[in-house]
C-alpha cells in the first residue's frame, strides 16, 4: 500500500511523520538528534531507505548523519567539508573582503539514481558532493570560484547555498541558488557555473539589474517540463521558460510577493504555490492570516488557501526549505512553520490538517512517496 | 593491568557523550606527554564520531563555544602542546570538556 513519509528539521531535532496513502493517521517519531539543529532531511530517490541529515550547532559545528532504513536508525557518517585550493575572500556586511569560512550545510541533495551520490549546499556558498553515502565530500570549486565570487555578499541569515535542481532531462545540468548572490547553472556536472539571473530587479543593490547579489529565496522545477524555473526572491515571484536564461515577474494578484518557499504540484507543471509573507522587516502572514497561495496558470493568477489553516492571530514564518509535495494522485502537499506546525494538505491544499503543532521552530520539510 | 595513573579521564558534555554513545567519563591510555593535544588526539582516535565536533579537523583550532578546563583552572588559552597539570596525568583529576554557556 503506498504511504508518505515527511522528514522536518527543527531548530531541536529532526522528525519523521509516517502515514498511509489517505494521510490521515500519523505516526510522529523522534526527536532524532534532540538538541540540535537539524537544517535539512531529505531521502534518496533511488534508495526511500536512505537518508541524510544535516546535524548542526554553535557549539559542535557540522555532523552528516545516514539512515539505511527509513529513519529508524542512523549513523554519523563524514563531516570534513574543506574547501578546494585557495581559500579566497567575499564581500563582508561592511563591504571588507573575508575569507570564506565554512558554517553549516543548508540542504543536501541525494542524487536521482544513485544512493551513495549526494550534494550539499554550504555557508558560506559553496557546493560539494560525495560519491560514497557522505563518507568524504569534495567541494566543486568552480562555483565558489567565479569570477563574481570575490563580490558576493551574505544575507541576513548567512551567505547560504540554500537551493540545488539536479535536472532529470539533461546529464551534468545543476541549479543552484545562494542568498545574496542569486541563481547560477551548471552544464558539465558542477565543473564550470554562469550565474542566470536576467530579468531580476532587486531594488535593494546598488545595480537593481546586476549579474549577480539577488537575494534569491527558492528555486523550484516541475521534473517532467525541467526548462521551467520558478523562484521566491527576497520580493517579486519569478517565472523562466528558458532554464533560467531570463526571468519575468509572475506576482500578479498575489497580496505581498515577498516570501521563502515556493514548489509545484507533483503532476500539473502549472500549478504553483508560495506562502506570502508581509515583508523583508515583518516575516509573518499578511493580517495574522496564514494563507498559502496557489496558481493553475503557471502564475500571475493566484488564490488564497485557507480551508484548515489559522485564519487570526498567526504570526509563524514559513522558511525556504520548508515546503514539499508528495507524488500520490491526489498530490499532497507539507509545509512547517516557525511556530513548530507542519501542515498537511492530501487535496493539493484544497484543505488542510495540522499533521504536529508543536514542534521546535521548522527548518525544512521533504516528503518521500512511498510505494 | 592498566595502572591507574596511566589513564587520562575526559569529561565530555553531554551532545558529545550521546555522539560517542558513552556514559560518565572516557578514560583513554595517552601515549607520550600529557598535553591537551595529545588527549584530543587520543579521544578522537577512540571516538572518531568527534573529530571536528571539538576543534577543527585541518588546523587543530579549538571551536569558539568549547572550553577545556582542570584542576579548577580555564585551559582554554592554553597552547595545545603544553603539558597538563600533573594531577590530570596521573588521572587524578578529570580533563574538562565544556561547552560554552550560550544560547537557548
Amino acid at each position: 500500500m503506498s504511504g508518505v513519509r515527511v522528514l522536518a528539521g527543527t531548530r531541536k531535532g529532526a522528525f519523521v511523520l509516517s502515514s498511509d496513502g489517505r494521510r490521515e493517521q500519523w505516526e510522529v517519531s523522534g526527536p532524532h538528534f534532540p538538541g540540535w539543529e537539524i537544517y535539512h532531511v531529505k531521502g534518496s530517490p533511488a534508495d526511500p531507505d536512505r537518508l541524510y541529515a544535516s546535524q548542526s550547532s554553535g557549539w559542535f559545528g557540522q555532523l552528516i548523519q545516514r539512515s539505511d532504513d527509513g529513519g529508524a536508525t542512523w549513523e554519523p557518517v563524514g563531516n570534513e567539508f574543506s574547501y578546494q585550493g585557495e581559500t579566497g575572500t567575499h564581500q563582508w556586511y561592511d563591504g571588507t573582503p573575508h575569507p570564506w569560512e565554512f558554517a553549516r550545510v543548508w540542504h543536501l541533495e541525494p542524487s536521482p539514481d544513485d544512493p551513495d551520490t549526494v550534494y550539499a549546499g554550504v555557508e558560506d556558498a559553496g557546493l560539494f558532493r560525495s560519491a560514497d553515502g557522505g563518507k568524504h565530500w569534495q567541494e566543486l570549486p568552480g562555483l565558489r570560484g567565479h569570477k563574481t565570487g570575490p563580490s558576493w555578499q551574505p544575507g541576513a541569515g548567512g551567505m547560504c547555498l540554500h537551493t540545488i535542481i539536479l535536472d532529470p532531462s539533461a546529464p551534468g545540468r545543476i541549479f543552484t541558488a545562494i542568498s545574496a548572490a542569486g541563481a547560477f547553472r551548471s552544464d558539465d556536472a558542477g565543473e564550470s557555473w554562469r550565474p542566470v539571473n536576467r530579468g531580476l530587479r532587486s531594488e535593494g543593490i546598488p545595480d537593481p539589474d546586476a549579474e549577480v547579489g539577488h537575494c534569491v529565496h527558492r528555486l523550484a522545477m516541475h521534473p517532467g517540463r525541467p526548462s521551467v524555473l520558478y523562484m521566491q526572491k527576497h520580493w517579486d515571484v519569478m517565472r523562466s521558460d528558458d532554464a533560467g536564461e531570463s526571468w519575468r515577474e509572475i506576482s500578479g494578484d498575489l497580496p505581498t510577493d515577498f516570501g521563502f518557499p515556493i514548489d509545484v504540484h507533483a503532476h500539473e507543471p502549472d500549478t504553483v504555490y508560495v506562502v506570502p509573507i508581509t515583508s523583508d522587516s515583518h516575516h509573518f502572514p499578511p493580517e495574522g492570516k496564514l494563507r498559502v497561495y496557489r496558481s493553475r496558470t503557471g502564475g500571475d493568477e493566484w488564490e488564497p488557501l485557507t480551508k484548515g489553516l489559522p485564519q487570526e492571530h498567526c504570526y509563524v514564518n514559513v522558511l525556504r526549505d520548508a515546503m514539499a509535495v508528495d507524488s500520490l494522485d491526489s498530490c499532497g502537499i507539507y509545509f512547517g512553520t516557525t511556530g513548530g506546525q507542519v501542515y498537511g494538505s492530501a487535496d493539493a491544499g484544497d484543505s488542510w490538517a495540522p499533521i504536529v503543532r508543536d514542534l521546535p521552530a521548522v527548518l525544512s520539510v521533504e516528503v518521500q512517496t512511498l510505494s | 593491568m592498566m595502572a591507574a595513573d596511566d589513564v587520562v579521564r575526559v569529561a565530555l558534555p553531554a551532545h558529545l557523550r550521546t555522539l560517542a554513545r558513552v556514559d560518565g567519563e572516557v578514560e583513554l591510555q595517552v601515549s607520550g606527554q600529557v598535553t591537551q593535544c595529545s588527549v584530543l588526539d587520543a579521544l578522537e582516535a577512540r571516538y572518531p564520531v568527534l573529530r571536528g565536533t571539538i576543534r577543527d579537523q585541518r588546523t587543530g583550532k579549538r571551536r569558539a563555544f568549547i572550553r577545556f578546563f582542570a584542576c579548577e583552572q580555564d585551559l582554554s588559552h592554553e597552547r595545545p602542546d603544553a603539558p597538563l597539570p600533573g594531577a590530570v596525568a596521573a588521572g587524578a583529576e578529570p580533563y574538562l570538556i565544556v561547552g560554552a554557556m550560550a544560547g537557548g
